[in-house]
């Protein structure tokens, strides 16, 4: 492994000091959460207590099928709206803000199923990504000269991160001719188009081929060390150990553990809550 | 045979007044379905709304004629308010049933004997268009140009103003499909919730691609009673918007001069074949070997049958239209 960035170094100095208990304390959240809770017909889908995301680290929300981390991801990020709770992202209250305010806002997000718009070049896809453009006003739009130049701008800016995500010779071919795994760097890409301050990711990993998967790890790294929070699902667990720096753990719509990676690996609870067994009891207690 | 007239007839379908007033219909459709992916299937009630707001000056009001370009405007505003906030957020189809039913909602309503005070019934609107005729520069009586493009002076006057307005909307419709604002819209017909997560309001772009959609249906609305010179309520039925759409897929959609070719295609075929048909029926029933093919009283209905195979053959040679793009086609359902 790579030696550690001084965002990386930061991110896990600040996160030392935090206890690995569910629901607990950050020294600086950007993301808060409250009593979120969502339920569809009689199955409570989400029903998280109290959970916290460290400004400027990289988090991992992790759990079986079915532990609600999509939902929570679709609840956060204004997709689905919630029964009760809320939340503040960086001092905003965000519950009932819509999914587009959600993203301008700063709070962008990817999603399992990559949604490339297939029939966009992938430039294309990237310059839809910048917010804030004149000419996505019709009126302006009418007019080149009212939005050439701003989109002299977003173009060189998105050939940049073209570059960086290693995808500019695809650059005029048409999105629906990538590989899954060049969708998810797209997908990512364009999320920065948006210049969020924090990026969610919805599995990542998910269909990537191994040889692309170190790069996607060093992207995810990358986003970090550029100042964004990074909160993403995952399955992979060698993933999960070597990019995050803190671990979130759902069951059945509930936190039940939070801790360091190796924290996590040594926690009871979470190999129960992945593992089965834990019928009948409560998913804090180690039997 | 008389080819000759047969293809004359063709040749002056090909610049009819039918199919600019279709080719302004299918640019509105254009921006709604091609580049939006809004399954609009009562364009023909938009068409209605630019055709009573010019009858309605004269009929209702009692001002002048230019007011239809208000009133048509604010009905076509009004009418996409009242389809598109209900359904715009729900799912594509939804839009689809809502609009279907809402044209024939407005037909109903402008052809009822409630509200023939406003819109005169079924027998709709005549002798609104005087303003219109009085700008004709040319003499109504003669004849210009050669053939087989020789058309009477009014004729010509209408043709020149719908084929100008077809011109303007191309334009109009390209500047604004080479724009970040077309960007976004393409985007919405790909996936919206992807145009969501990068902060677009893809409910407000969605409305706008509505109602420019409509206006331009409106005009093709203004143009068609223009030529007939009065307003008939079934004139604006279902089966208008289903021609109209399937001239736009035969020119390729999200093309834009697909949507002024499909329509002078469409109406060249339709004219084509209703001619030839005729010229076989004139002199008697068409036998062959004693059986009775076709007469002269089913060239009608035999008539929409072979346009009918005539596209279905269309689309399965050439799925993307005349000017559709084959590749964007092989990347659907991936």
């Amino acid at each position: 492994m790579a030696a550690d960035s001084v965002a990386a170094r930061a991110a896990r100095e600040a996160l030392s000091t935090v206890e690995a208990r569910p629901g607990a304390n950050k020294p600086d959240p950007i993301l808060v959460a409250d009593g979120v809770r969502r339920n569809f017909g009689g199955i409570v889908a989400v029903d998280v207590q109290h959970v916290e995301v460290q400004r400027g680290s990289i988090t991992a929300l992790i759990g079986p099928n079915g532990a609600g981390k999509t939902t929570l991801f679709n609840l956060l990020t204004g997709f689905d709206k919630p029964d009760q709770g809320e939340w503040r992202f960086d001092g905003h209250n965000m519950s009932r803000v819509a999914a587009h305010r959600t993203a301008a806002m700063g709070m962008v997000r990817t999603f399992q199923l990559t949604k490339s718009l297939t029939k966009l070049s992938c430039i294309e896809n990237m310059k839809l990504g910048a917010t804030h453009q004149v000419g996505e006003r019709w009126y302006n739009g009418l007019f080149k000269s009212r939005w050439s130049r701003q989109e002299e701008q977003i173009e060189s800016r998105a050939d940049t991160l073209l570059r960086r995500f290693k995808l500019d010779h695809m650059r005029d071919e048409y999105a629906g001719t990538l590989s899954g795994g060049q969708r998810k760097l797209l997908e990512m890409a364009r999320a920065l188009m948006v210049e969020p301050k924090m990026v969610m990711l919805d599995e990542p990993m998910a269909g990537v081929n191994p040889a692309l998967k170190q790069s996607l790890n060093e992207h995810i790294r990358g986003l970090r060390d550029d100042g964004m929070t990074v909160l993403f699902v995952e399955h992979d667990m060698d993933m999960v150990h070597d990019v995050s720096d803190w671990v979130i753990v759902m069951a059945e719509g509930a936190i039940i553990a939070e801790g360091t990676p190796d924290q996590i690996a040594a926690n009871p609870a979470v190999i129960e809550a992945y593992l089965g067994g834990h019928q009948g009891r409560s998913l804090e207690e180690p039997s | 045979m008389d080819f000759l007239s047969i293809i004359e007839n063709t040749l002056r379908a090909l610049v009819g007044i039918d199919a600019a007033y279709f080719a302004l219909a299918a640019l509105g459709l254009n921006v709604q379905f091609g580049y939006t992916g809004l399954l609009n299937f009562g364009q023909a009630a938009f068409m209605a709304c630019g055709a009573y707001g010019l009858g309605m000056t004269a009929h209702y009001f009692g001002v002048s004629f230019w007011w239809g370009l208000v009133f048509g405007l604010i009905y076509v505003i009004v009418l996409g308010l009242i389809v598109g906030i209900p359904t715009l957020r729900l799912r594509a189809d939804y839009l689809a049933i809502v609009t279907i039913a809402t044209a024939e909602i407005v037909r109903l309503v402008v052809r009822s004997v409630r509200f023939k005070h406003f819109f005169g019934g079924s027998d709709g609107i005549n002798n609104f268009s005087k303003a219109f005729r009085d700008l004709n520069p040319f003499g109504v009586g003669d004849f210009y140009g050669i053939r087989p493009f020789r058309f009477s002076g009014y004729t010509l006057w209408t043709l020149l103003v719908a084929w100008a307005l077809v011109a303007l909307g191309s334009l109009f419709v390209w500047a604004l499909m080479r724009s970040p604002w077309g960007r976004v819209v393409k985007a919405i017909r790909e996936d919206e919730d992807a145009v969501r997560s990068l902060g677009k309001n893809v409910y407000t772009y969605k409305m706008q691609s509505l109602i420019i959609g409509g206006v331009l249906g409106m005009f093709s609305g203004m143009i068609f009673a223009l030529d007939r010179g009065s307003i008939q309520p079934d004139n604006y039925s279902r089966d208008v918007t289903f021609y109209i759409l399937t001239a736009l897929v035969l020119g390729g959609v999200a093309k834009v001069m697909g949507s002024i070719v499909g329509p002078m295609m469409f109406w060249g075929l339709f004219v084509f074949s209703d001619n030839f048909l005729r010229d076989l029926t004139d002199s008697g029933p068409l036998r062959i070997g004693g059986v009775t093919i076709i007469q002269s009283t089913q060239v009608g209905a035999v008539n929409y049958m072979l346009v009918g195979l005539g596209l279905i053959l269309l689309m399965t040679l050439r799925p993307q239209g005349i000017f559709g793009n084959r590749k964007e086609m092989a990347l659907d359902g991936r």
